[in-house]
């Protein structure tokens, strides 16, 4: 209400000529309409020359820069996935390798082994078809000595049973015995 | 109280809600020429002082990234902005600068009006009626050349029954006359009724009884004042974007 | 008494005002009872709030503009 109080000396200057609401007093119109053109003249050259391309400027700067922001993010994005891809790839592609290397192992060792078992197989049968040689012969030997042995045990056995043996008769039933 | 001055009150409350509103010449004198400096003109350079402030130093910087009173620039910029494209159309892009002085001017008015002991000019008719008669000369200006016959169609309800339309087009054409007076009215009739108000509760904090009682009441006018002061602005602006859409754009 | 005649032609006219009132009122209201029932809208609705306030109040300056007229200028 300080303002009531300074205002009061002029007021009462103007009190008789003033309608009650100083918005009526027309007589001020001029005054306030001048000031108020001059007002906007200067806020609107202000805005329009001066602020207001500058704002527009910014904003168009900032919408530039993130719009390539996004784009940047967005290449990074296109790169990573295909980085994915090629390490997926890459990967598949050494298991690929890897099956065939194992494949190419297994044929070659399944070869050797192939190789091997057959020079066994046959060194085997070498061996066997001479182990057989050997025990034909010890066997044909041993029928010999049997022979002989019965030969002279029958010879002996005749002679003892007082008997004047015939060795080439012996011998020959002997023989057919043994076949027998 | 200045009881003796006016000599008519005697004793009791005094009430002078009005002379906050008395305009009186800043540097002594008592008449009023054209020319003269009052307490209204120092206030309107006040506020072309705001919106120079905030407006060019606010943003002097141009970063990207915005300092704080560069983004409330920025606001302001793009609340005007996209309100214009928004209610009065893409063409009315062109117009942005003049509904943004509108716009700056009538916001930080009203606002340095609220400063205890300031002066608020927007509560003058004076002032909103030249500023809603801008707005009034501006859009039939552009109507006419826009649309140039064709703008008389704003009266024309073509939509309505034949029979109808001469009564309709009388009361459009009184609506479009009435448009400058409630625009200015709206907004003078609103800053000075609050201001009025504020100042008749702190008549009464003269009583010491009272006083607590109108001492909480003008804190709760003066929060209410703060959202008019913004209001009143938003929708002078919104008004001149809704006449100037009629202008461009006539048909109903 | 032609100036108390005019006090009480203010008076009436300010009636008005509450009449206004009621309007801003109807429409803020049921911009609300709309807003809640679609509140994905409401935003985009602002701007009409604005606007059919404006024009509610519009009437209501009116009277208050008689009001002011016999107070101050009969």
């Amino acid at each position: 209400m300080a303002t009531t109080t300074t205002d009061a000396a002029s007021h009462a200057a103007d009190a008789a000529s003033a309608p009650g609401m100083p918005q009526l007093d027309f007589t001020n119109w001029g005054n306030q309409i001048f000031w108020l053109l001059i007002t906007l003249v200067v806020i609107y050259f202000v805005l329009s020359r001066i602020a207001l391309p500058r704002i527009a400027a910014v904003l168009a700067e900032r919408q530039g820069t993130i719009t390539n922001d996004i784009a940047a993010a967005e290449e990074l994005k296109a790169k990573a996935v295909e980085a994915e891809e090629a390490y997926n790839q890459a990967l598949a592609d050494a298991r690929v390798e890897a099956q065939r290397i194992i494949a190419e192992a297994k044929a070659e060792i399944q070869a050797e082994l192939d190789d091997a078992t057959a020079k066994a197989d046959a060194e085997i049968s070498a061996k066997a078809a001479e182990s057989e040689k050997a025990i034909a012969e010890i066997r044909a030997g041993a029928l010999e000595s049997i022979q002989e042995v019965a030969d002279a045990t029958a010879n002996e056995v005749v002679a003892a049973l007082g008997g004047k043996a015939d060795a080439d008769a012996v011998t020959k039933a002997v023989a057919d015995r043994m076949k027998g | 109280m200045a009881s003796e001055a006016h000599g008519a009150e005697e004793g009791g409350l005094v009430f002078h809600p009005m002379d906050q509103f008395i305009i009186k010449p800043l540097f002594g004198g008592d008449t009023i020429h054209w020319y003269t400096p009052t307490n209204a003109t120092l206030w309107m350079a006040l506020a072309v002082v705001a919106v120079v402030a905030m407006m060019v130093f606010g943003t002097r910087r141009r970063a990207v990234i915005p300092s704080r009173s560069q983004s409330i620039g920025e606001l302001a910029y793009g609340f005007i902005y996209k309100m214009v494209e928004d209610v009065a159309g893409k063409d009315a892009v062109k117009f942005f600068p003049y509904i943004m002085t509108l716009f700056m001017f009538i916001v930080f008015a009203n606002f340095l009006g609220l400063i205890p002991m300031s002066f608020t000019t927007t509560s003058h008719f004076a002032v909103t009626v030249v500023l809603a008669l801008l707005v009034f000369l501006t859009v039939t200006i552009v109507g006419f050349v826009k649309n140039g016959a064709g703008f008389l169609g704003l009266f024309w309800v073509s939509s309505a029954p034949l029979a109808l339309r001469p009564i309709l087009a009388v009361i459009e054409l009184i609506s479009y006359f009435v448009r400058p007076v409630s625009h200015s009215i709206r907004l003078a009739g609103n800053v000075m009724a609050g201001h009025a108000v504020i100042k008749v509760f702190a008549g009464f904090a003269a009583i010491a009884v009272v006083s607590p009682v109108s001492v909480v009441a003008i804190t709760a006018m003066y929060g209410l004042e703060v959202l008019v002061a913004f209001i009143q602005a938003y929708v002078f602006t919104i008004l001149t974007c809704v006449y100037l859409k009629d202008a461009l754009h006539p048909s109903h | 008494m032609e100036g108390q005649l005019a006090h009480i032609g203010a008076g009436l006219a300010a009636i008005g005002s509450g009449a206004a009132a009621i309007g801003v009122g109807n429409v803020a209201g049921n911009y609300l009872a709309g807003a809640l029932r679609n509140p994905s809208a409401a935003a985009s609705q602002t701007a009409t709030l604005f606007i059919g306030i404006a024009f509610a109040e519009a009437l209501g300056i009116f009277s208050f503009l008689v009001a002011l007229l016999l107070m101050f200028a009969v």
